[in-house]
């Protein structure tokens, strides 16, 4: 009795194995499809640590197709995604792009979120000679120099400098002008980049440089950091940093009574809601990056429409409620695909290219103009700072006046409280 | 005869190999078998250790990393034609692998593997705080504009690493089938009874771990050139040990082309996921898959055939 | 830079995170110290039980600390069952080293993976009034935020060690690793230790999940962070020796936090694993372990 029900159970594993092979094969099999779609194809992070972003952006990207095919497709076709997940791996995106240009035959390619994530797909791209939009990579173009490369982040045409220049200016207008900086950086891409460029504007300024350090990705107690930097005593305290070392780091500084006159800077995470909610009150005076908060002077055409439904197709999905940060972006950059596919009436990637190139789009975001390198032609990397933060209420930062616009000076909605704390 | 048959295969998947960089031209099917080759040879290599004497490397994404930035501080620096940089990179890590193997006479058991995940660990955080590799923010890696004979240059990397993983193939076979293997069981069965029978354990040992460094080293070699774009969270990435792993695992551990097996199957599974189903169900699947095997089928695939082919040769006798 | 305030502060900090770490690798020091199973998915476990404190908090209310508490039933549990699994996979048939490791590197990918599917892979946190306050004494600071968690910790830690010496099945526990023999002779049944064992173990992750969330935000991939680390620490503290595990977590939170604040915090975790490194190549059973 006992054999039999291990043998069937065995067949039973073989027949598993048969079954992977089969749908193996059918993977390596092209793909028959009636071509009349216009397929775009990305390879997104759906799961590993940027996947919170990548979902929503995924988001964002599907009420952008869903509105386009309702008002008729691109050049007369309906839009259709081929996506798949990189898992936020670097290693899995080659892969993915071959497939989608080789035997997904996409017509289009959009790219992934990060900067981590976009790079690896750049020669393949290249080969090919298509346009690639691409989403929130910091300086990629710097190595490739690909001129049919367009970044909607709005850093800036010097992406590493731009990110920081409004802190510093902002910084320097007041009086008595603050002396001395505190820079911290935690240990990967974009807080490094970040951080270097802050390093540079100090420099350049003449700040003296009291506390230089980087943290490990992800460390559990940044308190000793925090402590350390409130020992270096600086007027200014710029921090690169992830989600976890941002939210620690906000605390320590309360914790510790940190007595700097700017706190803030390249803090990934204060963005959303979740952690806005956490950290409440102890978000006040705080000044830091951001690229849309819901401040009167940001009321761009169709953005509020946006959100609204990106509020709705959020719910229950895990993924920021609000999606103020960067969904808007995501619906952008296909937007600027999409108007300028329409313009050129067909699908020529260096016709494609040079319109983008020429064109001052009307977008979600404002109005889009990119430099010779593919980024913003001018930054807009908003410095805003917390203000009038009540305890435990979420609602509140859906809402303008508490992440007030003090950077650039285009879309300005506030004066600067300095120092941070009274 | 037994011999001949292993090599003509060997012959036989180098020249298909080779037929098709010449006659397919889709690229995806190159990226896409390149990295199962690439877990192929962890799996080899992992299996060489880990199968043969049962000492378990917890660490092989450091012996990966270690060829990879290897690669990226030789290109940098000398830009020397790849196949030197390789052997380059290769006999780094089997360096490593040998200095690993001396930690082997010390520790037994978990405290070999935990000691194979600090040796990574601190690697990782030296290449995180290298400037010159590249830090915490990653490097770029250009890929040459020629490609020797081939049309494009992800063929190139994947005849290279279909290269390495049939030479790993075939060393580990040699090293199971030879009185080497025999020495390396009787490490696995009991080594203190192996050393008293007069085995030369340590040297078995040695010889064990270096040429698992030297695989595991030429495994990641390539993947600077492969991914254009590395950094120490992909270079060391987790999912590299517990591949790793789980194919001798799921493959069966005890013979030579257990893990060829596991590797194929669980390559080619993950990399079908990737394309398929694109969501937090590829990770499930390793994890179902190797909890499953492991629990219901302990020799793996290979054990399963076997089970089958006695019962098959039971019947026929009954 | 350096200042007494600020040694005697950064101590202060490695004081009350190594206590912390203690509480993280106190159930695995059970299961792979003494009872040899190498359960390398706790720390995932631990994520769980950060959930769990998510959920409970965000909805409820109730104090985190509670919360971990209240489930560390539900949690010991969790750990009999795994037990019984584990014990009729691979004990029973004596391949439990390999495929054992194996079993749980595959349970952690499960875990994590159902935790993102179920709850995405935002950064969650909890809230309590303690949270960003600071208890001032003279020169040295207390955050709550570390405090709590550190003396929750001692207490959970002293709990143990109390259990395993003082009670029967303690005591019995303790013989699984060092003396089957004296098992026999005390008259326990050997599964039934290791099943109950294997529910502490997992118990404690309960609490030291609740303790996590407190100190940092948790989405589902932090555990890994802490593989390294607690496998450093049980090493260190001699395989098994709950309070040679304590210590071990304290040296390796002072020196964390004293590097962090006086050298690149960036070269904190190296120092961690040089020091186990060096250990086991000087004195494997670790140095607060039975020679």
């Amino acid at each position: 009795m006992k054999t039999t029900r291990k043998i069937s159970f065995r067949n039973w594993m073989l027949t598993g194995v048969l079954a992977t092979g089969l749908a193996v094969s059918s993977v390596f099999a092209p793909v028959a499809k009636a071509a009349d779609p216009l397929k775009i194809g990305f390879s997104m992070a759906l799961t590993g640590p940027l996947a919170g972003a990548g979902k929503a952006a995924l988001i964002a990207m599907q009420i952008w197709k869903d509105d386009v095919n309702k008002a008729g497709g691109l050049l007369g076709r309906q839009v259709e995604f081929v996506y798949y997940d990189d898992a936020t791996s670097p290693s899995k995106v080659p892969g993915i792009y071959t497939k989608l240009l080789n035997v997904d035959k996409v017509d289009l390619v959009v790219s992934s979120y990060g900067t981590n994530e976009i790079s690896p797909a750049m020669p393949i791209v290249m080969r090919k000679g298509l346009v690639f939009m691409s989403l929130f990579g910091l300086a990629v173009n710097d190595k490739f120099n690909y001129d049919r490369y367009f970044q909607i982040m709005p850093a800036g045409p010097i992406p590493k400098d731009d990110w920081s220049r409004g802190f510093f200016k902002l910084a320097m207008e007041q009086s008595p002008a603050p002396k001395t900086i505190a820079l911290l950086s935690e240990d990967a891409d974009f807080a490094l980049s970040a951080v270097a460029g802050a390093r540079r504007h100090a420099k350049r300024i003449g700040l003296k440089v009291v506390y230089d350090r980087t943290f490990p990705f992800g460390s559990p107690d940044v308190t000793s950091v925090m402590r350390a930097i409130k020992a270096a005593n600086a007027d200014l305290v710029y921090i690169g940093s992830y989600p976890g070392g941002s939210v620690g780091l906000v605390k320590a500084a309360n914790e510790l009574g940190l007595k700097a006159k700017m706190f803030g800077g390249g803090m990934v995470g204060l963005q959303f809601a979740g952690i806005q909610k956490n950290l409440g009150p102890l978000l006040n005076g705080i000044v830091n990056y951001d690229f849309w908060v819901p401040e009167k002077t940001l009321n761009f055409p169709g953005v509020n429409a946006f959100l609204k439904k990106y509020q709705v197709a959020a719910k229950g999905k895990g993924v920021d409620p609000f999606g103020h940060y960067l969904p808007p972006f995501a619906y952008a950059y296909l937007q600027i695909l999409g108007d300028a596919v329409t313009a050129v009436g067909n699908l020529d990637q260096k016709k494609i290219a040079e319109y983008i190139h020429k064109t001052t789009f009307s977008t979600v975001v404002g109005n889009v103009k990119f430099a010779k390198n593919g980024e913003w032609a001018t930054t807009r990397t908003l410095q805003v700072q917390f203000r009038d933060v009540a305890p435990n209420d979420i609602g509140q930062f859906n809402k303008p006046g508490k992440r007030i616009v003090l950077y650039p000076d285009s879309v300005k909605s506030g004066a600067i409280q300095y120092p941070f704390r009274k | 005869m037994k011999l001949d048959k292993f090599w003509i295969s060997v012959v036989v998947v180098l020249v298909a190999g080779f037929a098709f960089t010449k006659l397919v031209d889709n690229e995806f099917y190159f990226f896409a078998t390149y990295v199962v080759l690439q877990g192929l040879v962890m799996a080899v290599a992992w299996n060489i250790l880990g199968g043969f004497t049962g000492y378990v490397n917890f660490g092989s994404a450091g012996f990966f990393a270690l060829g990879a930035y290897t690669m990226v501080a030789l290109n940098k620096a000398f830009g020397l034609p790849l196949p030197v940089m390789v052997l380059i990179a290769g006999t780094l890590s089997g360096l490593l692998g040998l200095g690993v193997g001396y930690i082997s006479l010390r520790l037994k058991g978990v405290y070999f593997a935990i000691a194979t995940l600090a040796i990574a660990l601190v690697l990782e955080t030296v290449v995180n705080n290298s400037h010159y590799l590249g830090g915490a923010a990653g490097t770029y890696v250009i890929q040459p504009k020629e490609s020797f004979i081939f049309d494009n240059y992800i063929e190139l990397l994947f005849m290279f690493m279909l290269l390495i993983a049939v030479v790993a193939t075939a060393v580990s076979r040699y090293l199971s089938a030879s009185r080497l293997g025999m020495g390396l069981a009787a490490v696995r069965d009991d080594e203190v009874a192996a050393e008293c029978m007069g085995v030369p354990t340590l040297k078995l040992k040695l010889i064990s771990t270096t040429t698992m460094g030297i695989f595991m080293g030429l495994a990641g070699s390539l993947f600077p050139f492969f991914v254009t774009f590395v950094d120490p969270v992909s270079a060391f990435s987790l999912l590299i040990a517990v591949n790793s792993i789980a194919m001798p695992m799921i493959g069966g551990t005890a013979v030579w082309y257990g893990p060829v097996i596991g590797a194929l199957v669980l390559g080619v599974v993950q990399e079908t996921a990737t394309v398929t189903i694109s969501s937090e169900l590829n990770l499930l699947i390793v994890g179902v898959m190797l909890v499953g095997f492991i629990t219901m089928a302990p020799r793996g695939i290979v054990g399963l055939y076997e089970d089958y082919k006695a019962k098959r040769k039971g019947q026929n006798n009954g | 830079m350096f200042t007494p305030e600020l040694l005697l502060n950064a101590v202060v900090a490695g004081l009350m995170l190594g206590s912390f770490y203690a509480a993280v690798a106190l159930g695995l020091s059970i299961t792979f110290g003494q009872l040899d199973i190498v359960n390398i998915a706790h720390p995932t476990f631990v994520i769980l039980g950060s959930f769990v404190a998510y959920i409970i908090n965000e909805n409820f209310g109730l104090d985190p600390v509670l919360i971990g508490v209240l489930f560390m039933p539900i949690f010991y549990f969790i750990g009999t069952t795994l037990y019984r699994v584990y014990y009729a996979s691979f004990e029973r048939t004596g391949q439990e080293s390999l495929s054992g490791l194996a079993f749980f590197f595959g349970l952690m990918f499960i875990i994590e993976v159902v935790l993102i599917l179920t709850f995405g892979v935002d950064y969650r946190l909890v809230e309590a009034d303690y949270i960003g306050q600071t208890l001032h004494l003279g020169p040295l600071d207390f955050p709550y935020r570390m405090l709590v968690p550190a003396i929750a910790a001692c207490i959970v830690t002293g709990a143990v060690v109390l259990y395993m010496n003082k009670t029967f099945m303690g005591k019995a526990i303790l013989a699984v690793s060092q003396d089957r023999l004296a098992l026999q002779l005390m008259g326990a049944n050997p599964l039934q230790v290791k099943r109950i064992a294997l529910g502490i173990a997992i118990a404690t992750a309960a609490l030291a999940g609740a303790l996590l969330i407190i100190i940092q935000p948790v989405e589902p991939s932090v555990g890994r962070m802490y593989i390294g680390r607690i496998f450093a620490i049980v090493v260190l503290g001699g395989m098994g020796s709950i309070s040679g595990t304590f210590l071990a977590a304290i040296l390796i939170g002072v020196v964390e936090s004293i590097i962090s604040t006086f050298y690149g915090p960036s070269w904190a975790p190296a120092v961690g694993f040089g020091i186990l490194l060096l250990t086991l190549a000087i004195r494997p059973q670790g140095i607060f372990g039975r020679a």
